[in-house]
């Protein structure tokens, strides 16, 4: 079987999304890496994430990993989750603007403050819990069924220049795109490691995608 | 399509075991934590949170071991809360695998603390639990004040005005809990839910004296809460969560089935 790198660059506990992969394929080699060299000898990357963007930038430029990243996305079959995703877009409104990695084109933006339902009860942000994702056609939906729930925590959102890459979308309460998918990249604005069954699916899915469409 | 309510058991660890008191103070034992969390998943809760009440210092690793092994097959968030008062103790409790920390009484007695958490770790995990007590009287307008140590003491300080101070410092949810109905199984203060739910930005779990499922529908419609807290009525299996999604939805609300 199979071995996949799961980025570890101090953003954030990994432990989750370790045991998740390791629960949704047991023959998987997990490994958390933390360099270079080690991302580059993995089957398929994990790029997960947690916290502000500027940190996550800031620790992905210092240990070197950027350029990793940058290569092993055009290459390996590659999930982004969470902050994973959204570095992945050309800049993000954070911190005053903050440059990502430039591997999708597009940006990251706050959700509107005020933001109300159909009854007009204000919307919180973060926007945290399960909501419903409607899927386009890819290999990594593959037994989830259409519209089913994933756990979401999340201030920002991506809105990618190239609408082709959308993969999938939730309400609050206007549409956004909350998976996105280039080539061999996948990646999800969603916590797949704590989405219960149909998180387990997709990370199963993950590790079984030779990175074709 | 939108965003669930969200229902979420919380198991009152002491020691290891799950125990739930009445009004902070009878103590009933309930279970083993790592098997009724397994249970509450397989139900459908769609996060658990775990409470450490125990009392002595020496003793606060068995928590630590519990995230463990229910963060190693239970792939739903997880929040712990009680006794944290150092950015230590939570990097210890997300390294465990919990996804979020509950701050009490280390915000009342230090609110930078929130401050400092929130930038290292990410508003994302930084829960603030507020326990609030009714200090008006029947004929006056209603005002909650926020109590520490289980509810013993006062601090004369506003509760909605420190949920909204709580937000500013970096808080990312509020788990509020009246003091007057935790344990009674009388309903929430639907009033104290109502005046916090509305006055801050981000979502809050309606916490303390649920007795039957119409209570948690009530918390949501009538609170206004974002999410709702219940441990007894799950623990002793009166209840089952799917029981209490389903009356839920009975009742026009959006959850996850």
């Amino acid at each position: 079987m199979s071995s996949v790198a799961v980025i570890d660059y101090g953003m954030g506990n990994l432990h989750s999304i370790a045991k998740a992969l390791q629960h949704a394929e047991p023959d998987c080699e997990v490994r958390v890496v933390s360099t270079g060299n080690d991302v580059l000898n993995a089957d398929r990357v994990v790029f997960p994430g947690v916290g502000a963007i500027r940190d996550c930038m800031q620790a992905l430029n210092q240990s070197g990993l950027s350029s990793v990243i940058a290569e092993v996305a055009k290459t390996k079959p590659f999930l982004g989750i969470c902050l994973g995703m959204q570095a992945l877009l050309t800049d993000n409104e954070e911190n005053g603007h903050t440059q990502t990695l430039d591997i999708i084109p597009g940006r990251v933006v706050r959700f509107p403050e005020s933001l109300q339902d159909n009854d007009g009860t204000i919307l919180k942000i973060p926007h945290m819990g399960w909501n419903q994702v409607r899927q386009m056609q890819h290999p990594l939906w593959k037994n989830i069924p259409q519209d089913s729930r994933f756990y979401f925590v999340h201030s920002y959102y991506a809105k990618p220049d190239n609408a082709s890459v959308i993969a999938g979308t939730a309400d609050y309460p206007n549409a956004f795109a909350c998976a996105l998918a280039q080539n061999n990249i996948f990646a999800v604005q969603f916590h797949p490691e704590k989405s219960q069954a149909v998180g387990l699916q997709l990370l199963k899915n993950f590790l079984h995608w030779d990175g074709q469409l | 399509m939108s965003l669930a309510k969200r229902i979420i058991p919380c198991l009152d660890v002491d020691n290891g075991r799950v125990v739930k008191g009445v009004k902070f103070v009878d103590i009933r034992d309930a279970g083993d934590p790592v098997e009724i969390a397994r249970r509450y998943d397989k139900e459908g809760a769609d996060e658990i949170t775990f409470l450490d009440i125990t009392a002595t210092h020496d003793n606060r690793d068995t928590i630590v071991h519990v995230v463990e092994q229910v963060a190693s097959e239970v792939f739903i968030p997880l929040t712990v809360g009680g006794g944290i008062r150092t950015l230590d103790d939570i990097r210890r409790m997300l390294n465990a695998g919990a996804d979020k920390v509950g701050i009490n009484s280390a915000a009342v007695f230090n609110p930078d603390f929130v401050r400092e958490a929130a930038e290292r770790f990410g508003s994302q995990c930084i829960v603030v639990a507020i326990d609030a007590k009714k200090v008006s009287q029947p004929d006056e307008v209603n005002r909650w004040e926020i109590f520490t140590h289980g509810g013993r003491k006062g601090t004369g300080i506003d509760a909605v005005e420190w949920a909204l101070k709580m937000v500013v410092y970096g808080a990312g949810e509020i788990l509020l809990t009246s003091m007057d109905r935790d344990g009674t199984r009388i309903g929430f203060d639907l009033p104290l839910t109502r005046a916090i739910s509305e006055a801050v930005s981000v979502p809050v779990i309606a916490s303390g004296g649920v007795g039957c499922l119409d209570h948690l529908a009530d918390g949501i419609i009538e609170g206004k809460a974002d999410a709702v807290l219940a441990a007894s009525i799950f623990h002793f299996a009166e209840f089952t969560i799917q029981q209490a999604k389903e009356r839920m939805a009975e009742r026009g609300i959006e959850v996850r089935l």
